[in-house]
């Protein structure tokens, strides 16, 4: 090692650090647990958290507007394929294209992020939520005019509360799927667990098993979360529910399909 | 760590610290001929108050060598006084120096290389060798764009062509002139502006005539990585790297014998107009604070950061705190 | 050389000279862009997607046909859709370029795995989801279990089925966009460099071709599902 004497200040030897001892992280071990111990908070409590408004921001974002949308389509049936087009092409243009996109109009920054996950979310939940109101027994409703209900009364008191199922499981398949595109959200200057992977962390391994843990396990917990509500809310409807489930992917299949 | 071992760093540290403490009381025999060191001037910056109502915007490039070159300016400034942004990982020195003309920052630290062969066009040959000669050359040249350099750091950094030691051996190639012939079995990886740059695969082309079987564009931060896992035979490489600090068997850099990659220091760059405005503190404490980045412990920092995994900015507080200049 | 007055257009003027045309790189060594550089692009795109989704296919489809007749694993083949929503694309190239290493084989694999989730599920439900009585005339005729999931079940289902691909297709294109994180050249490339393309013009041209090709390839995809819709149940729709 060379002395070097400079004219204010010194740096010696001790400055260099001993690598020969190999260590977890010098060998871009897959996981080293002290490490994480050591920088979770500095590294990723932020994005974390920043992941975590972009979804739910999101989400809720694009509920409100699907909702608005279902209600209008309700008693005018012919608003649903122009509804179901112009959300599908939202749905189908990649979530990256669509950040960069948006960016000469609406700028960097977490709002165009949340812009275009909305966007995404959209004909997720109107999908279902037009799905659901149309999956009501006709006996329901027969009923419910029988007891002399105006239409308001029978959406709000009838319709809506069986189409409960439904919503949430859109709902649920949107917030998955969210945290998942959220994760690209670093892009469009938005922040999200996704800063943690580019640049030079995209090497180094136990980061990547971090943020994976991380992206996944949010995704898991929203689900879990969502799936008790649902089971909460339709506790009435449990006999029905497995049935009218399965009918409902089959239906996404073949009535659904634009053209 | 052992006993042994904590017994030998603790010898070390004392050996340093009674050495320093001799070489401090020998201080006022200024042998280096540069700046006068008198015998009241400290290591350690000091706050100036006047200094307050100047806001400074510190940039930087994108890769780690700059994110602590950045830092470690930024943090300096600061301790001196001044209010400091940081706008680090701009990008390509074109950007940069775009953000420093457009006022979105005030200063960066550039190379008298880059300045020279991407700014303004000179041929890498004519790159003087000669730091200060460099220095000036690029000096004069930003002057005319409104622009300031400071003087360069000790270390000198270059793009070197670089490939497993025992491939090398395997090829026998120890020159970059020693790839022709061999050049066309080889894959190279760098960044995916090498194609268009003069330090990079277009004077490989041009100016050593190689050819490459192919050439795969790559994130800068996996330069090693392919190396390591044999997908690359050659790939490019910084001679600052930490790798070559850490590791110097396993890597070899062929010599660049036609000086297609010239060494440059690092010369901060900054507008005419924030050195008026920031006074004689900004220039003093650049200087000051770049004394100690031998091209050792610019090694040892970038080791820090890609090896070690460490904060950009963490690893600039250290070297700050332990080279005496803040506390 | 195609002359377009797009000025007025403003950011999304230039990114169209960057695709037709080229443009001067930031780097000011020359041109980049044009059409033959979005061409290669756009090739590699292509190239990677298809290997991808094609080999998903060969593995997820027999697999779910046969979980499907036979009526077993719908605790695999549902929650597996589920899973691959949650995965996000980003991780899964992270994880691939980490752990293996970057270039087309290893991006490939990762698109691959992320292809399979719609596929398997969707084949899955449309196979079980066939009309029991038309697969019990065919066993009462005889039919060999395979010729029924052959002749019968595959055909019905394909509405379902194609619906998964689609999805997957999409997702797939989508994904190969930071492929070039992995050291493969797609029309990602644009964003993905802003040294070379810029930090505005490089990412919206690329941008548009993704877009572009993503709503191409699902409409295309559209069209093979809609041809591939026995008679039967268009007709049911169309007096659904």
């Amino acid at each position: 090692m060379t002395w070097f004497e400079l004219p204010l200040a010194q740096l010696d030897e001790s400055f260099f650090r001993d690598r020969s001892d190999s260590d977890c992280i010098a060998d871009n071990g897959a996981f080293c647990v002290q490490w994480v111990v050591d920088n979770f908070g500095d590294r990723y409590v932020t994005p974390l958290l920043e992941h975590l408004v972009l979804v739910a921001v999101s989400v809720v974002l694009g509920f409100l507007i699907a909702f608005g949308m279902s209600l209008l389509s309700h008693r005018r049936r012919w608003l649903v394929p122009p509804f179901i087009g112009v959300t599908g092409v939202l749905y189908t243009i990649p979530s990256l294209a669509f950040f960069f996109l948006l960016l000469p109009i609406t700028g960097r920054g977490t709002d165009t992020a949340i812009i275009a996950l909305t966007a995404y979310n959209l004909q997720i939940i109107y999908r279902n939520i037009v799905a659901g109101l149309a999956n009501v027994p006709a006996e329901a409703k027969d009923a419910g005019r029988g007891m002399g209900m105006t239409d308001r009364q029978l959406l709000w008191r009838v319709e809506l509360p069986l189409s409960v199922p439904e919503i949430v499981a859109g709902l649920r398949i949107a917030t998955v799927s969210t945290v998942a595109i959220a994760t690209l959200a670093v892009f469009a200057g938005g922040g999200g667990l996704g800063e943690q992977l580019v640049g030079s962390n995209l090497t180094f391994k136990t980061n990547v098993l971090v943020v994976a843990v991380l992206a996944i396990g949010m995704a898991i917990v929203f689900d879990l979360l969502l799936l008790a509500a649902q089971r909460r809310l339709t506790r009435w409807q449990r006999r029905d529910a497995p049935a009218r489930r399965r009918g409902l992917i089959f239906r996404r299949g073949e009535v659904w399909s634009p053209g | 760590m052992s006993f042994e071992k904590r017994l030998r760093g603790l010898f070390a540290l004392l050996a340093a610290m009674v050495l320093a403490v001799g070489v401090a009381a020998c201080g006022d025999d200024d042998d280096d001929g540069g700046e006068e060191t008198t015998g009241e001037e400290t290591a350690l910056i000091e706050s100036n108050p006047d200094n307050e109502g100047v806001e400074l915007t510190i940039g930087s490039k994108n890769f780690d060598e700059q994110f602590i070159l950045g830092e470690i300016y930024a943090q300096a400034l600061e301790a001196a006084g001044y209010t400091v942004n940081k706008e680090l990982n701009l990008g390509s020195e074109v950007i940069a120096k775009k953000a420093l003309e457009e006022g979105e920052i005030d200063a960066y630290p550039e190379y008298t290389s880059t300045t020279l062969t991407s700014l303004y066009k000179v041929a890498p040959e004519d790159v003087p060798g000669d730091a200060t000669e460099a220095y000036e050359l690029a000096n004069a040249e930003l002057q005319a764009d409104g622009l300031v350099a400071f003087p360069p750091t000790p270390f000198t950094s270059a793009n070197a062509v670089g490939l497993l030691t025992e491939t090398a051996d395997e090829l026998g190639v120890a020159t970059i002139s020693d790839l022709e012939g061999v050049s066309e079995d080889l894959t190279l990886y760098g960044t995916t502006e090498c194609r268009q740059r003069i330090d990079c695969l277009l004077g490989l082309e041009e100016n050593y005539g190689l050819e490459f079987k192919q050439f795969r564009p790559v994130d800068p931060e996996l330069r090693y990585e392919v190396l390591d896992n044999g997908d690359a035979d050659l790939s490019i490489l910084f001679t600052t790297d930490g790798q070559l600090f850490v590791d110097p068997e396993t890597y070899t850099i062929l010599e660049d014998d036609q000086e297609l990659l010239p060494a440059g220091n690092v010369i901060v760059t900054a507008t005419q107009d924030i050195v008026d405005e920031a006074g004689e503190d900004f220039s003093s404490t650049i200087e000051k604070v770049q004394e100690n980045l031998s091209l050792e412990v610019m090694q040892e920092l970038n080791a820090r950061v890609s090896l070690d995994r460490e904060d950009p900015a963490d690893v600039a507080a250290d070297y700050l705190s332990a080279s005496g200049y803040t506390e | 050389m195609i002359d377009l007055p797009l000025a007025f257009l403003g950011p999304f003027g230039d990114a169209f000279e960057l695709i037709f045309n080229g443009v001067e790189s930031p780097l000011a060594r020359g041109e980049v862009g044009g059409l033959s550089e979005v061409g290669e692009f756009t090739l590699t795109h292509i190239e990677l997607s298809a290997a991808a989704l094609s080999t998903a296919l060969l593995l997820a489809v027999p697999l779910a046909v046969w979980l499907g007749h036979r009526g077993q694993g719908v605790g695999f083949a549902v929650p597996a859709g589920n899973a691959g929503r949650a995965l996000p694309e980003l991780v899964l190239i992270a994880i691939m370029v980490a752990f293996i290493g970057t270039g087309f084989l290893n991006v490939g694999i990762a698109l691959m795995i992320l292809a399979i989730p719609p596929i398997l599920t969707n084949t899955y439900v449309g196979i079980s989801q066939v009309d029991r009585t038309a697969v019990e005339a065919a066993r009462g005729m005889g039919m060999s279990e395979a010729a029924i999931a052959l002749r019968v079940e595959l055909p019905l289902a394909a509405p379902t089925i194609m619906a998964g691909v689609r999805t997957s297709a999409v997702n797939v294109i989508a994904t190969a966009t930071i492929a070039p994180l992995g050291s493969v050249e797609t029309l990602g490339t644009f964003i993905l460099s802003p040294n070379v393309y810029g930090d505005t013009t490089g990412p919206l041209a690329g941008a548009i071709l993704v877009a572009l090709l993503a709503v191409i390839v699902e409409l295309g995809l559209a069209a093979v599902q809609w041809a591939v819709t026995p008679k039967g149940l268009k007709l049911q729709r169309a007096a659904a």
